[in-house]
């Protein structure tokens, strides 16, 4: 059951996140919702963004070459929609959006879903 | 039909210069860490000019402009500062084609639209803000026989604003036209998606203005928008884009105690009723258009109507018919004035459109139409291409509930008028809606019960000066497009004056 999560990382996406580790200092990742550069995930160095009551920690990311791990989160309310799908932290070239800190790298990270499994969804969720 | 010439070809009315620096001051002044960035045309996906990449050293240069201008502009009669607005779209207008031709470069849009809309409606916005502020007047309230309190409009000084890549010049036009006719000046900062059109705007129209007072930084959001939107140096600042950056703005501003804007997109129902189909006439083929406007900018409008709710009565025949409207939409190059819907705006927002259409049809969505990647031969070989995408499935679905942003339409169907409000309104987002009957009774009620900003009401997709245009719910705050918008660019100052010699008599 251990390795049964809501949220995971590609290795091309591993990569980027070691060279902002570099530069940044420890990460986090927001994601984002509504226009524009919605729907994808923002990455800050940790505690940039005032995370609370309001948000849920989807589960923390462990790239190899980042010391600690890295919290991804999301807005409650979006959860809500949001709680059937497994995502996975990917990355492909783009010029950024938001304040994520990728864009000097030419790179945007973007979201890639699955449907979560009955088994996953009973461990993740158990009410 | 007609193919205008790519910018700086032959014949082409717009150029763009190999290179662009950041306008401060009034002057093109280079970026101070020397870096720059290439920018690409979503048309053929290659980069097309390079422009300043600019830091917070660059913010501090443009806000100590900025700053330098606001009082004098604030105290510019505002008989002389509309006149500045409506030069300003007097210059646009004469240079219409090269500002339209220059923004479909940038974005990928077709230039039907940009030629049509973006551009007028832009020029329009520009004189109707320098309407308004001739006819707006402060209050005073008689408190009694000799107390008179007196309201003033002041302006704030110098704002900060955050423009996104869809409609690159427009959105500029409706913060800067308010924040100007108001009496500010401003620091913007363009999508590093889109920099480069807003700039060919500005060669055109910054010397008209004086220096200092419109100031625009290009650059990266971590680089250049976060100084700018964290900057005690700004007494406002605007954001359009989405939730999770507006609310580090929010952020930023709550730690400086300073008011923000955000207009942060939504998922906007377009509903119609069973009556549309009543008649096969002129109406009913104005539903289908309505039905179609989802790939009205490459579904890149933060209010695209990309839900669509059909009553279950009619679903068949009325499903079949906007199949086959929306199979007639042409696509293709974007300088083409026969196109209609043209490239999306970058190569993430591609990757980000095909994401969603996939995990529609994991979700078990049924592709009634499109659901791939389009491609065309020669210069678009390499351009950012969807198809217009219809969708059938369940509201919960993620595709119903996250703006996707692409030329892509999620279609359900409702029972009754109350069963359609309630679908409507099952979403975190309430910033457009879009209602079609032949019923003014069903109109208004449905107008009046979905929790959105703007319901469009047997109409979409019109963004005229002089409409209130703003979210509910988490699509945001504040309102624009509307003379409402000057009071966000604006203080209070209350004069509370005796003009009694009489003494309180409490000491």
């Amino acid at each position: 059951m251990e390795d049964i999560s809501r949220v995971a990382i590609t290795a091309e996406a591993a990569d980027v996140l070691r060279r902002l580790r570099g530069q940044h200092g420890p990460l986090m990742f927001h994601q984002s919702g509504g226009c524009c550069d919605g729907s994808s995930p923002m990455c800050y160095p940790l505690g940039e963004f005032a995370t609370g009551e309001s948000d849920v920690l989807l589960g923390n990311l462990h790239a190899r070459g980042v010391s600690e791990p890295v919290p991804v989160w999301m807005s409650a309310a979006q959860f809500e929609y949001w709680s059937h799908t497994h995502l996975t932290i990917d990355v492909v070239p783009g010029r950024g959006g938001g304040f994520s800190l990728e864009a000097p790298l030419g790179v945007r990270f973007i979201i890639r879903s699955r449907m979560l499994t009955d088994t996953e969804m009973a461990a993740l969720d158990p009410a | 039909m007609s193919v205008y010439a790519k910018p700086g070809d032959p014949g082409s009315p717009a150029r763009y210069a190999s290179r662009y620096e950041n306008y401060i001051g009034g002057e093109w002044v280079p970026p101070v860490k020397g870096q720059y960035f290439e920018n690409v045309t979503p048309v053929t996906g290659h980069s097309f000019t390079e422009v300043a990449r600019g830091t917070a050293e660059d913010i501090e240069l443009a806000l100590d402009a900025a700053h330098g201008a606001a009082p004098g502009w604030g105290r510019t009669p505002v008989a002389d500062r509309a006149a500045v607005l409506l030069k300003i779209a007097d210059t646009m207008e004469q240079n219409l084609q090269t500002l339209a031709v220059a923004e479909t470069w940038d974005n990928g849009k077709p230039v039907r639209e940009t030629l049509a809309a973006d551009i007028p409606l832009a020029i329009d916005h520009f004189r109707y803000f320098a309407g308004v502020i001739r006819a707006q007047e402060g209050t005073l309230g008689e408190l009694d026989e000799t107390t008179v309190a007196y309201h003033f409009h002041e302006p704030l000084g110098v704002v900060g604003q955050i423009i996104p890549w869809n409609f690159p010049i427009l959105m500029a036009t409706w913060k800067l036209a308010p924040a100007l006719a108001a009496g500010n000046a401003v620091v913007l900062k363009p999508a590093e998606q889109t920099p480069a059109s807003i700039l060919v705007l500005l060669e055109l129209i910054g010397g008209l203005i004086p220096p200092g007072v419109i100031n625009v930084v290009n650059g990266f959001g971590v680089e250049a928008g976060k100084p700018l939107a964290s900057s005690p140096r700004v007494a406002k600042v605007a954001f359009t884009g989405e939730t999770t950056t507006g609310r580090l703005i929010m952020q930023y501003a709550s730690q400086n105690i300073k008011p923000v804007t955000l207009e942060l997109g939504g998922k906007s129902p377009n509903i119609f009723l069973e009556d549309v189909a009543r008649a096969r006439d002129e109406f009913y083929d104005k539903t289908l258009e309505g039905f179609t406007m989802f790939a009205l900018n490459q579904g890149e409008v933060c209010t695209c109507p990309s839900r669509a709710l059909i009553q279950e009565s009619i679903y068949d025949q009325f499903m079949a018919d906007a199949v086959q409207r929306t199979r007639a939409v042409k696509q293709g190059d974007p300088l083409d004035t026969d196109t209609m819907i043209g490239a999306q705006a970058s190569n993430d927002q591609l990757e980000k459109i095909l994401s969603y259409i996939d995990i529609g049809k994991k979700e078990g969505a049924r592709v009634l139409l499109g659901g791939e990647r389009a491609y065309f031969g020669g210069d678009m070989a390499d351009g950012y291409y969807v198809q217009p995408t219809i969708f059938e499935g369940d509201n919960r679905m993620r595709i119903f509930q996250e703006e996707i942003f692409g030329p892509v339409v999620s279609v359900t169907k409702f029972a009754n008028v109350d069963d359609a409000v309630k679908i409507a309104n099952d979403t975190l987002y309430g910033l457009g809606a879009g209602v079609w009957t032949r019923d003014l009774h069903s109109a208004y009620y449905l107008g009046r019960a979905i929790q959105a900003g703007r319901v469009w009401t047997n109409c979409y997709h019109l963004y005229p000066a002089h409409a209130a245009f703003g979210g509910y719910k988490q699509s945001g705050i504040g309102r624009e497009t509307h003379k409402m918008m000057l009071d966000h660019y604006q203080q209070t100052k209350n004069l509370l004056v005796s003009y009694s010699p009489t003494k309180l008599g409490f000491f």
